[in-house]
């Protein structure tokens, strides 16, 4: 029986002092491993989003600020629609400095007998279309055909399923990955389907057209080309194209960053705190443990251990008590975090994107071996003293 | 084997009457051989353990100095001194000397599993028989009386084969029965294996087991009986 697997049946046999140290550590390995994951679920989602958004400037009606907040729309998914003529996207592709823009046509499904849910419907033109395409083209590998629609993970239908939208029925052909965003919760289909939709919801009394064109669009995503400044592009834009407003999409995420960046704040306060709170409470469960342990270690000191050995033995045990901790933190920590993301996304009104399972277990691994680290650290000075402790006068005091 | 002892004192600063220096031990020179059993007699706070403490490698004197085998035991670092306690030297302290967490019998083999040295299962087991605790083996220390608290750390000491031998009041939780048990048992080991006993006591029950008996007073060592 070497020092190791004294340290073990030590641990082993005195479960109620093993649990009590083993806690502590947990509950700094639940903040640290649940906080980080939050913090870059919030982070992952923002990249979503910006990536989703994918373009620098959104050219929509002047209007439709006031019918509806992009923010909203893209982070909740709450539905809206607004239309303007379709020679918007020519007026923008004349600007200098823009090197791609594409239409996209918003429709609001109704929850009426016509439809099958009530979700916002995107028009896309595949062939123009930069922020939105690449990420169906994950999930579908042809184009979509006509009456075909892609549909965002949280939208509850199957591919193959037929889903009716003012009584038009379209087929599901692909569900997307998440993105974490409102997007998720959207319909995509493509321009001939939209124009198809725009109809039958003309036909059952809801109204789009305004302007003269047959076409109607929601909103151009404009790229504008490197080594020109966006802000002048977004400028020239307002300023030469009548009754739409160029929105830089930095502004719109603004208030997301912003708001990521508060909880980001009081995530990391929060792990800073507990881990003072914790470190004390470690730093006083050693001193308790050194009075009661101090006997024990005069008897071993007594049959020949050396202070290396007890040093060793002290923190061995630390370093387990860390490592059962770790894991149990990281466990509770993933049982609350990941089945809840709806709940924690929902209260945090942020775009929320679990990061990859890569990330997840690097992050899971080294929150365990902070916890394995962190508990030798507290129980250094412990180790020491017990490692000092005069066994003669030690064994005769307990009598 | 032989531990000797040259003009050891223990001082501790401590304020009694005028001096502010106190002597648990005062210089004494002593020599353990095999071969034989000392006890050393004397009353409480006498510095009977203090000596057995200084002997045995427990407690470095403030004066003078303690061979083994020639080396002064004091300058050894404690890697060195660790070993050779494990090694050479058992000791039965006073009061509970068990760990808690392991049983009898992994208390008792537990000086060698702490250096992966072969564990010294049948010398335990006939020990253990010597001194009626071999039904105890896998019990936990905190169900044992002071009795057989105090037996298992005499079998954990002499399981061991140590050349020196130091009990510090091993008697006195015992009854007469266990007490002459425990007392011949030290007897035949250091006269059948050859090694040194050294008994610290305040109960006359062990003079009669006695090759060389010392008596201490107020930190003066003196031999009563050679």
């Amino acid at each position: 029986m070497k020092i190791f697997s004294l340290a073990v049946k030590n641990l082993v046999r005195k479960p109620v002092r093993t649990m009590v140290l083993a806690m502590i550590i947990a509950f700094l390995s639940l903040a640290v491993f649940g906080g980080s994951v939050v913090v870059l679920s919030l982070r992952s989602g923002l990249n979503s989003l910006e990536a989703r958004l994918g373009a620098d400037i959104i050219l929509v009606p002047s209007e439709a600020q006031s019918k509806v907040s992009f923010q909203n729309m893209f982070l909740q998914g709450t539905t809206g629609a607004f239309y303007m003529d379709e020679n918007v996207l020519e007026k923008a592709l004349e600007a200098d400095g823009v090197e791609k823009a594409a239409p996209q046509t918003f429709l609001a499904s109704l929850k009426a007998d016509c439809c099958s849910i009530k979700i916002q419907v995107i028009g896309i033109d595949p062939e123009q279309d930069f922020t939105v395409q690449p990420w169906i083209s994950r999930s579908l590998s042809r184009e979509m055909g006509d009456m075909d629609v892609a549909v965002g993970c949280k939208v509850e239908a199957e591919v193959g399923e037929i889903i009716r939208i003012y009584d038009e029925r379209c087929k599901v052909v692909a569900r997307l990955e998440t993105t974490g965003t409102g997007l998720d919760t959207a319909v995509y289909c493509n321009m001939e389907t939209m124009n198809h939709l725009l109809k039958a919801a003309e036909d059952k009394g809801v109204s789009h057209k305004i302007g003269s064109g047959d076409q109607v669009i929601s909103a151009v995503y404009v790229k504008v080309r490197d080594g020109y400044d966006i802000d002048s592009v977004n400028s020239w834009l307002n300023g030469h194209i009548r009754k739409v407003t160029a929105v830089r999409t930095r502004n719109m995420i603004t208030g997301v960053s912003d708001g990521l960046a508060g909880v980001s704040r009081t995530v990391t306060f929060l792990i800073a705190a507990v881990w003072v709170l914790a470190v004390v409470i470690l730093l006083l469960s050693f001193v308790l443990i050194i009075r009661e342990r101090s006997r024990e270690f005069a008897v071993l000191r007594l049959i020949g251990a050396s202070r290396r050995m007890l040093s060793g033995m002290v923190l061995l045990e630390s370093a387990l008590c860390g490592l059962l901790g770790g894991l149990i933190g990281v466990g509770v920590a993933a049982l609350l975090i990941f089945p809840f993301a709806q709940l924690i996304e929902s209260t945090l009104n942020l775009p929320y994107l679990i990061p990859d399972m890569g990330k997840i277990l690097l992050l899971a691994a080294g929150t365990v071996l902070l916890s394995i680290a962190v508990a030798p650290l507290s129980g250094m000075m412990a180790a020491y003293r017990l490692s000092r402790i005069d066994p003669g006068t030690t064994l005769r005091e307990g009598n | 084997m032989v531990i000797k002892a040259e003009n050891i004192a223990k001082r501790y600063f401590r304020k009694t009457g005028r001096a502010n220096n106190f002597f648990a031990v005062k210089p004494v020179s002593l020599d353990i051989r095999s071969g034989g059993t000392a006890v050393l007699m004397g009353r409480s706070g006498s510095g009977k353990t203090t000596l057995l403490n200084m002997l045995s490698g427990l407690l470095s004197p403030t004066e003078g100095r303690v061979l083994i085998d020639d080396r002064d035991l004091y300058s050894l670092d404690d890697k060195a001194l660790s070993l050779l306690r494990s090694e050479k030297i058992g000791v039965v302290p006073q009061g509970r000397s068990a760990v808690d967490t392991l049983t009898v019998f992994e208390n008792i083999l537990l000086p060698a599993a702490l250096y992966g040295r072969a564990q010294p299962e049948k010398e335990a087991q006939m020990w253990m028989e010597r001194l009626n605790i071999a039904d105890l083996r896998d019990v936990r220390p905190a169900e044992l009386s002071g009795g057989e608290l105090r037996r298992m750390a005499i079998v954990r000491a002499l399981a061991h084969n140590p050349e020196v031998l130091f009990a510090d009041e091993p008697t006195g939780d015992l009854d007469d029965e266990n007490t002459h048990l425990v007392l011949s048992a030290f007897q035949e080991y250091a006269h059948e294996k050859n090694k040194a006993v050294f008994i610290v006591t305040h109960e006359s029950d062990a003079l009669g087991y006695a090759d060389l008996v010392y008596r201490m007073e107020d930190g003066n060592l003196t031999v009563e009986r050679q």
